[in-house]
C-alpha cells in the first residue's frame, strides 16, 4: 500500500537533489536543470495531494499543469539569457559572470 | 507487496538514480540526457496517481521539448561545456549539507504528520474534468497563463537575438 507520505518523501528527495545542483553547479544550463527537478518535485506533491486529500476535484492537477506551462516559460527565458550571456561574455559559468556594466 | 508498491518503488529508483546523474555527472551532456529517464519516471508516478492528462503533458513538454532545448543550448555554448571545464564550484560540502538538511527536515515533517483523507473519488476520465474546469472555474488562470507564455516567448526571442 503506497501512502501519501511515500509520494511526499520521494518529492522531498528530488527537491533536495535539484537544490544541490542549483547551489553547486557553475554552468548556467546545469542550474536550470536543477530548477526543473525542483519544479517536478513540487508537481509530484500537487498531484499526490489531489489524489489523497481532495479526490473529488481536479484542482491539484490544474495547478500542476499551470506549473508545467510556467516551467516551460522559465526554461525558454533562462536558456535565452544563457545564450545572451555567452554571446557577450563568452562564458556561461555563473561565478565568472560578475560584471555590473559592459 | 502489491503491484502498486512495486511500480512505485521501481519508478522511485529510476527517478533517484537518474536524478543523481543529473546533479553529479561531470559531463554536462550526460546530465541533460539523464533528465529524460527522470522525467519519464515522474510520468509513471503521475499515472500511478491517476493523472493521465498531466502524464501526457509531462512527456510532451518535459521529456520532449525542455530536454531538447537544453541540449541545443549546450551545443551552442560549447565554450562553457567542454569536458576540461570544472563543472562544480567550491560550495560542494556546504551545498550537500544544506540539501541533506532540507531533505531530512521535509521527510521528518511529512512522516510525522497525520494526513487526512478527502472524501470522494477521482473522476474516471480526468482530461474531461480538467478541460471543463479550465474553461469554467479556472478560466482566469488559464487566460493569464496564456498571456505569460506569449510574453515570455517573445521575451526569449528578443533576448536571444543577435545584436546588430
Amino acid at each position: 500500500m503506497v501512502t501519501l507520505a511515500d509520494y511526499l518523501v520521494l518529492s522531498a528527495v528530488v527537491f533536495a537533489l535539484g537544490l544541490y545542483a542549483v547551489v553547486t553547479r557553475r554552468n548556467g544550463v546545469a542550474i536550470l536543470m536543477g530548477i526543473e527537478l525542483m519544479l517536478n518535485a513540487a508537481n509530484i506533491n500537487l498531484v499526490a495531494f489531489n489524489k489523497y486529500a481532495a479526490p473529488g476535484a481536479v484542482q491539484g492537477q490544474i495547478f500542476a499543469l499551470i506549473v508545467i506551462t510556467l516551467a516551460a516559460c522559465e526554461a525558454a527565458v533562462g536558456l535565452a539569457l544563457v545564450l545572451a550571456a555567452y554571446r557577450s561574455l563568452e562564458t556561461i559559468h555563473v561565478d565568472e559572470i560578475n560584471v555590473m556594466r559592459w | 507487496m502489491t503491484g502498486e508498491a512495486i511500480a512505485f518503488y521501481g519508478l522511485a529508483a529510476v527517478i533517484l538514480v537518474s536524478g543523481l546523474v543529473v546533479v553529479g555527472s561531470p559531463n554536462i551532456v550526460h546530465s541533460a540526457v539523464a533528465l529524460v529517464p527522470a522525467f519519464l519516471g515522474i510520468t509513471g508516478i503521475y499515472i500511478l496517481l491517476g493523472a493521465e492528462f498531466v502524464a501526457g503533458i509531462q512527456v510532451l513538454i518535459y521529456a520532449g521539448a525542455i530536454t531538447v532545448l537544453v541540449l541545443f543550448v549546450i551545443m551552442l555554448t560549447e565554450g562553457g561545456t567542454g569536458l576540461r571545464q570544472q563543472q562544480r564550484n567550491e560550495q560542494g560540502p556546504i551545498g550537500a549539507s544544506v540539501a541533506v538538511a532540507i531533505a531530512v527536515l521535509l521527510i521528518a515533517g511529512v512522516t510525522h504528520t497525520t494526513w487526512g483523507r478527502g472524501a470522494g473519488t477521482l473522476p474516471a476520465y480526468t482530461p474531461g474534468a480538467i478541460g471543463r474546469s479550465f474553461l469554467g472555474t479556472n478560466l482566469l488562470a488559464f487566460e493569464g497563463t496564456s498571456i505569460v507564455l506569449l510574453v515570455s516567448l517573445i521575451g526569449a526571442i528578443i533576448i536571444a537575438r543577435k545584436e546588430e
